[in-house]
């Protein structure tokens, strides 16, 4: 009994002046860190301002330069993940790490499967997993096979993998990317029935509307140093986007009416079909008209890659047409570029960027042809040099130097160029996915600006992001894909319930 | 979480890097032999003197050095486009084919015109072998790995084959054809030094050497000057954003390939035009192989290569002055300082990047601190 006071008394984690160099790169910078028992608490941060590196540190992928970590008031090495689940902490990544073919049962006992003959552990793992199920409110079947589950249930899954091997502390890595709104809801009823049962719950987001509602106290991260821990209800969303800035920021994007003109793409009927030739897009038809900014939200992964992907000529539709400018749209990149129309793609180290070659090589990607850059056989330097440098001043990318390579560039810097590149070409539709993944807070109300920008001066615009609130405050008219299908129309002010009701495909 | 950043002053990647891994190869080297009972010191010395030291030695080297230029150059083009060429054996091979197809029944004609012809002939079938492996990769996604050296093996046999039944001379019992018209001889260096009043020893050093270098500038200015090159990098580097950009990646597989296989049909100028004056078996004699070390080792940039193209030049003809000079040290010997070369400058060649970039990473942090 005594010896459970005094447990109580310590603090669940408390990490003392933890420092981690990458190279050149101080990824944390003497960072102290209280988590007390039974709270939730929130780390936010920016891309890159090192939340995941210390998270990282605390599960025992890297091990810190200097700075101690002590659990439940003890020192404690973690040198492996192994260490880190022996001393009660388990981790939810934001990938899953699930085997696709197994039930859930094999899946939980994964790593810890107890004794040579499997069925033995499987047994008592059964009863385990039940009564984990019962006491935290997590019903999922042992039997179902993983790839089978929903994205809320696989999460569910992980959680009972970390509870399983004994978590006390749970870390979750941006949970809810992969969520529908609803199914976030169910999160964190989840997380807030587990801290009733004791447990102590790490919550790393950059959603800042997600802190508010869950978290007890948060703490924010700016380049590498922890800038301040408050308790959440003493602060506001403005003042921990300042805090993670560094800055005043706008939050909301302001825009003005606008009545849209004419037809500038047209979809009709299109099906896509992916290399297996399951159909991922369903027959879809739409249109976007000049001066709107018509936004596509969805859960990720339910038809929208795909969709963008064949109408800017990358991946061949199955059937369907589509128009743009009146005119019909071969399925060519090449042609696309020459149609005046724009991409600024979703998966910007994949698709828009090649890290590797500087930054005035990246400016010309996909116009290299362009009779500005010709200088008889040769490509002409100067003129792409010039040019670059026009489009880092427009752009305020940081550093200004066109000769520095895009990898070293920030998430932020990087989607400025490639916005830069798409939209000082004039286009009648820029199509944008994920305009603001992995981009900081400041860049995305510059990035925001632009695009609301390109709308007033009479442009298209499709937009598809993940992030509701990202359609809901740039989109005049926003489209819900679910599995392949558009599964409902709205205005943006259509509350998040419903537009979430139809993201997991019920009717509107 | 973008990685930690490891930009190295290009002095240090380019020189300091390949300088090490040198270093290395010859420590183990030296280790070897010891072993046998030589004096290390006493063999560099041979090596390059032979190499360098005077006037038909590094002739040889030269002429050696042609041969990896070319082939450096072809595993180069390819590597940028993200190709794996290992095919420059073969190709090489049927370059000669094109060579042979040019001089023997046109070497009535004045050389002026028979050495363009005989360029256009080693590149067609350079290219030519290098297409088929090409059009698969591009068409079909046959890795160019596989394919090509399945075709280095068609080539050889193939080539056998025309040596011995259809291209040696009626009564003839060597499997390789009549000696070229002299006017189908590529003029070597020591003539066209001869005809400007300068004496040089007389190698096997013909125009070729010239040509090589020529081809050195023309892909480094194709490559980095040029939107084809352009496109070839972004294929190698990204094929997603090769494609997101309207590029022709099925296109430009088979361009680079069929680039790639002219340069590695040039062999043929300078071993069976310039050195042999005859088709012949086996004459590429590895050099197709070794060109894949040379452009590791000259980090696919011309420059480097030629470099590189040196370095090995220099170990063939110091290699066999040393094996002449010292009886312990046989060809085989020679061999392996060439393997260990290839080892640390192409196998292992990231073994001591790591602690040089962390050493270099210091100086970078202020720069970085000042933007």
């Amino acid at each position: 009994m005594t010896a459970n006071k005094a447990m109580a008394a310590h603090p669940a984690i408390a990490l003392a002046h933890i420092d981690k160099r990458f190279g050149p790169v101080h990824a944390n910078k003497d960072i102290s860190l209280v988590v007390e028992k039974g709270t939730i608490h929130g780390i936010v941060g920016e891309n890159g301002a090192g939340k995941s590196t210390l998270m990282s540190i605390l599960f025992g992928f890297y091990q810190a330069d200097s700075g101690e970590i002590s659990v439940n008031g003890a020192a404690t090495r973690i040198a492996s993940p192994t260490d880190a689940i022996k001393a009660g902490i388990g981790m939810v990544h934001q990938h899953f790490m699930l085997v696709g073919n197994f039930s859930v049962l094999e899946n939980v006992v994964l790593g810890a499967e107890g004794g040579f003959v499997l069925n033995q552990g499987l047994g008592k793992a059964r009863r385990e997993l039940e009564r984990l199920e019962r006491d935290y409110g997590l019903q999922v079947s042992p039997d179902a096979i993983i790839d089978d589950l929903p994205v809320g249930l696989q999460q569910r899954v992980e959680i009972l993998k970390a509870l399983y091997r004994g978590a006390e502390v749970l870390i979750l890595d941006e949970p809810t990317g992969v969520l529908t709104p609803s199914e976030a809801d169910h999160l964190f009823r989840i997380l807030r029935q587990l801290k009733a049962q004791g447990k102590t719950i790490v919550l790393i987001t950059h959603k800042l509307k997600e802190i508010m509602a869950v978290t007890d106290r948060v703490s924010v991260m700016r380049r590498g140093e922890m800038v301040a821990t408050v308790e959440t209800a003493k602060t506001s969303p403005e003042h921990l986007a300042e805090l993670m800035v560094g800055r005043r920021v706008l939050l909301r994007v302001v825009k003005a009416e606008r009545e849209p003109g004419r037809t500038v793409l047209e979809v009709k009927n299109l099906v896509v079909k992916d290399q297996a030739g399951t159909p991922k897009v369903n027959g879809i038809s739409f249109v976007v008209r000049a001066g709107e900014i018509v936004g596509i939200a969805g859960v990720a992964g339910n038809g929208q890659s795909e969709l963008l992907e064949a109408i800017t000529g990358i991946r061949q539709p199955f059937s369907g047409e589509v128009r743009l400018n009146g005119k019909h749209l071969p399925s060519d990149a090449a042609e696309a570029r020459v149609q005046k129309l724009a991409h600024v793609p979703e998966d910007r180290h994949r698709l828009g960027i090649v890290t590797s070659f500087d930054a005035c090589e990246n400016v010309i990607l996909g116009y290299h042809g362009d009779e500005i850059y010709q200088n008889g056989i040769f490509q002409d330097r100067r003129a792409i040099m010039a040019d670059t440098e026009k489009k880092m001043q427009d752009f305020d990318v940081r550093p200004q130097d066109p000769h520095l390579r895009l990898g070293l560039f920030s998430g932020g810097n990087q989607q400025k160029i490639v916005l830069a590149r798409e939209i000082e070409r004039d286009p009648d539709l820029l199509i944008v996915g994920q305009p603001t993944r992995g981009v900081d807070i400041g860049a995305i109300e510059f990035i925001h600006k632009r695009l609301i920008a390109m709308r007033d001066s009479g442009k298209a615009v499709l937009l598809v992001s993940v992030e509701l609130d990202e359609i809901r405050g740039l989109a005049d008219r926003v489209l819900v894909m679910c599995g392949g299908d558009i599964t409902g129309e709205c205005a943006p002010e259509t509350p998040e319930k419903q537009i979430g009701l139809m993201m997991a495909g019920a009717a509107a | 979480m973008s990685g930690p950043s490891r930009e190295l002053p290009r002095w240090v990647d380019l020189g300091l890097i390949p300088l090490i891994n040198l270093i290395a190869a010859f420590l183990v080297t030296s280790l070897v032999f010891l072993a046998i009972g030589e004096s290390p010191l006493e063999s560099v010395g041979i090596m390059l003197n032979g190499a360098f030291g005077y006037g038909s030695g590094l002739g040889y080297t030269l002429f050696y050095t042609t041969n990896f230029i070319f082939t450096g150059l072809a595993f180069a083009v390819a590597f940028h486009a993200g190709l794996f060429n290992i095919g420059a054996e073969g190709q090489a091979y049927l370059g000669g084919l094109g060579v042979a197809l040019v001089c023997l029944p046109l070497g009535a004609l004045p050389m002026v015109i028979i050495i363009p012809l005989a360029i256009i002939g080693s590149a067609l079938f350079g290219a030519a072998w290098a297409f088929i492996p090409a059009y698969l990769q591009a068409k079909r996604g046959s890795h160019v790995v596989i394919t090509t050296i399945m075709f280095n093996f068609i080539a050889s046999a193939l080539m056998i084959y025309l040596l011995v039944n259809v291209m040696s001379p009626i009564g003839s019992m060597n499997p390789e054809t009549r000696p070229f018209d002299p006017n189908a001889h590529l003029p070597l260096m020591h003539d066209v030094f001869a005809g400007l009043g300068i004496e040089i020893a007389r190698t096997p050093l013909n125009l070729s050497f010239v040509w090589a270098l020529i081809c050195a500038v023309v892909v480094w200015l194709m490559l980095w000057h040029t939107t084809l090159g352009y496109q070839l990098r972004v294929l190698g580097a990204n094929p997603s954003a090769a494609t997101y950009a309207g590029m022709k990646p099925q296109r430009l597989i088979i361009i680079a390939m069929l680039i790639s296989g002219a340069l590695s049909g040039f062999l043929a100028l300078n071993e069976i035009m310039g050195a042999q004056n005859r088709l012949l078996l086996e004459f590429t004699a590895g050099y197709g192989f070794v060109g894949i070390a040379v452009a590791l080792m000259g980090r696919s940039h011309p420059f480097g290569i030629v470099l590189a193209a040196i370095l090995f030049g220099a170990l063939y003809q110091g290699g066999a002055d040393l094996s002449f000079d010292k009886p312990t040290v046989t060809r085989d010997m020679i061999v392996v300082i060439q393997g260990l070369v290839i080892l640390f400058a192409g196998a292992l060649e990231h073994m001591f990047r790591p602690r040089i970039a962390h050493f270099f990473t210091k100086p970078l942090k202020a720069k970085e601190a000042k933007a």
